[in-house]
């Protein structure tokens, strides 16, 4: 660190006691955050007695582990991509489709409370909708003879999952996306077709190219969610599913995987997903500020 | 054309978010045979579980919010007076909590605080209760640090502290009396935010066997079938309620309101 930014009516023998302000900081984002994700990092490199080891990470490469793994990405990528397509295209309509000015207040206030509305209630909102008994399939059973569960659907499944998770990805996309889209400036839009671009030719060439780091950050922020998302799949699924933060939470309780030190590796394998896609957001999105400032 | 095509994107988010919440709302209605009533809530609400739970999670959740205004604003303030060269890691470190999974954190607390540790924290039940409040707030840090530190972009810090210190002012005074008052809108954000966070929480509350709201209502969507639905449009009406008073306190701070 550099003392530069001192200024000069701060007397030179205060200086140590600047760095005490922020002590009290320091010390609990390290006791309550760092530690105990280092904890588990080094955890997952060590054997029971504390040597170092590659076995625990060998180990998340069995077929059980594999497949929980493939799964939870599966579920994290179909809900981001689709939560990113309608979230755009709600956000689209209410930007550029003409709609009523009116709507696009209440749409951000509800997304705001629709992205925190996740976890266990969000479970029981999507069972008494679409559930066996929930509302969407009695209707289609009793007017229109259409059995969704003889059509293969169960909401205690991969795309169950989806669409619950949909729930808080697409309100989370229209949140982000919406300042973008207000960032696209008329001017380019005008320039285009002076220069005798048609409106595809406009999207195609001027405003998706400048959007898309904002797209594709977005779509990895909200793969992130979803991976780390324990409560609604628990509620929603119990243990049925087996997708690796319930595998993870499973272990925590219980042991269930016989060696405490593979949970370490389970754990440090979620932090590497999230970790990536949280990188690849932060990277995408200083590249979107340039031009959308 | 453009506009069958926007109408058909806005009736389509229309109906997929409101078909879960008519969805509960009408089972949680349900549960007498052939009629609607309001035996569900009555049950909920008649159930001491509930309320004990309920009233665990509040406390929580307010401890929660002292504790993070106690730890956030001087910390900001700080950073943005006397060390602003740290500011990027600062906030990097408020982000942490978004990037690493709760269930990690928690992971960690556990096996870091277990009995046999130099901190035993898991070992009494209060002990765990504070272990569970500082989760809350590390799940917190995040909205907590960015409503403050916007808040604190739009007054003048250094002139502000300047002024309190030629009258005489201590730091206590000057953060309490000067600072506190200022960014008080953007604090109530963090604060409301924070209670929608942990009064629903699950998965900490659940790994380190606490009775709070989240595992008892998770316990009684895993044996229940109307209960649930009741206590999901209660849940509902706490966010929209957490995230209406937001707006609310939002309006009354004229310039640059906070993004929550």
């Amino acid at each position: 660190m550099s003392t530069a930014h001192i200024s000069a009516r701060s007397p030179a023998r205060r200086l140590p006691l600047h760095w005490l302000g922020i002590l009290p900081f320091a010390a609990f984002v390290t006791l309550f955050l760092i530690l105990p994700t280092m904890k588990i990092v080094v955890g997952a490199f060590q054997t029971p007695d504390g040597s170092f080891t590659l076995d625990n990470i060998r180990g998340l490469f069995t077929p059980s582990i594999l497949a929980a793994y493939w799964i939870s990405i599966k579920i994290s990528v179909a809900s981001a991509l689709l939560g990113c397509l309608a979230g755009f295209a709600i956000s689209a309509a209410v930007v550029f489709g003409g709609l009523p000015k009116g709507i696009r207040g209440p749409l951000l206030t509800f997304s705001g409370v629709a992205s925190n509305f996740a976890g266990v209630p969000l479970a029981f909102a999507f069972l008494a909708t679409l559930g066996p008994v929930g509302i969407v399939n009695v209707f289609l059973r009793s007017e229109l003879g259409i059995d969704l569960r003889a059509l293969g659907f169960n909401i205690l499944s991969f795309w169950g999952l989806t669409i619950t998770y949909l729930f808080f990805q697409i309100p989370l996309m229209i949140l982000i996306i919406t300042p973008a889209l207000d960032g696209l400036k008329r001017e380019w839009r005008e320039a285009a077709s002076i220069l005798g671009a048609t409106g595809f030719q406009y999207w195609r060439m001027v405003a998706f190219p400048i959007l898309l780091p904002s797209i594709l950050g977005t779509l990895a922020l909200l793969f992130a969610n979803a991976f780390g998302a324990v409560a609604t799949a628990i509620a929603l699924t119990g243990s049925s599913l087996s997708i690796v933060p319930i595998l993870l939470f499973a272990q925590i309780r219980g042991d269930v995987l016989g060696n405490p030190h593979l949970g370490y590796a389970l754990a440090f394998g979620m932090i590497v997903v999230t970790g990536v896609a949280n990188a690849i957001y932060i990277w995408l999105r200083a590249r979107s500020e340039r031009w959308l400032k | 054309m453009k506009k069958i095509w926007a109408w058909g994107a806005l009736l389509f988010g229309i109906l997929y978010f409101t078909l879960p919440l008519v969805g509960m709302t009408n089972f949680s209605l349900k549960m007498r045979r052939g009629e609607y009533s309001f035996e569900a809530y009555a049950r909920v609400f008649g159930d001491p579980r509930f309320q004990e739970t309920f009233t665990y999670s509040v406390t929580q959740a307010l401890f929660t919010i002292v504790f993070g205004v106690l730890l956030v604003v001087p910390t900001a303030y700080w950073i943005r007076l006397k060390l602003p060269g740290l500011r990027p890691y600062v906030e990097f470190v408020t982000l942490l909590p978004l990037v690493i999974p709760a269930i990690v954190i928690v992971f960690g607390y556990i096996r870091l605080y277990n009995t046999s540790s130099w901190l035993p924290l898991t070992g009494s039940a209060f002990g765990t209760n504070i272990l569970l409040m500082f989760g809350y707030a590390t799940l917190a840090l995040p909205y907590m640090y960015r409503a403050v530190d916007t808040g604190l972009r739009t007054i003048d810090v250094a002139t502000l502290t300047e002024a309190a210190q030629s009258l005489g002012a201590g730091w206590t005074t000057i953060l309490a009396r000067i600072i506190l008052p200022n960014v008080l809108v953007a604090v109530l954000s963090g604060a409301f935010l924070t209670f929608a966070i942990v009064i629903g929480e699950f998965t900490m509350a659940a790994l380190l066997n606490r009775p709070a709201f989240g595992p008892y209502m998770q316990l009684l969507g895993a044996n229940r079938a109307y209960e649930p639905a009741a206590l999901a449009v209660i849940a509902f009406g706490i966010t929209w309620g957490c995230l209406g008073l937001i707006q609310l306190v939002s309006r009354f701070q004229k310039s640059a309101p906070p993004k929550a």
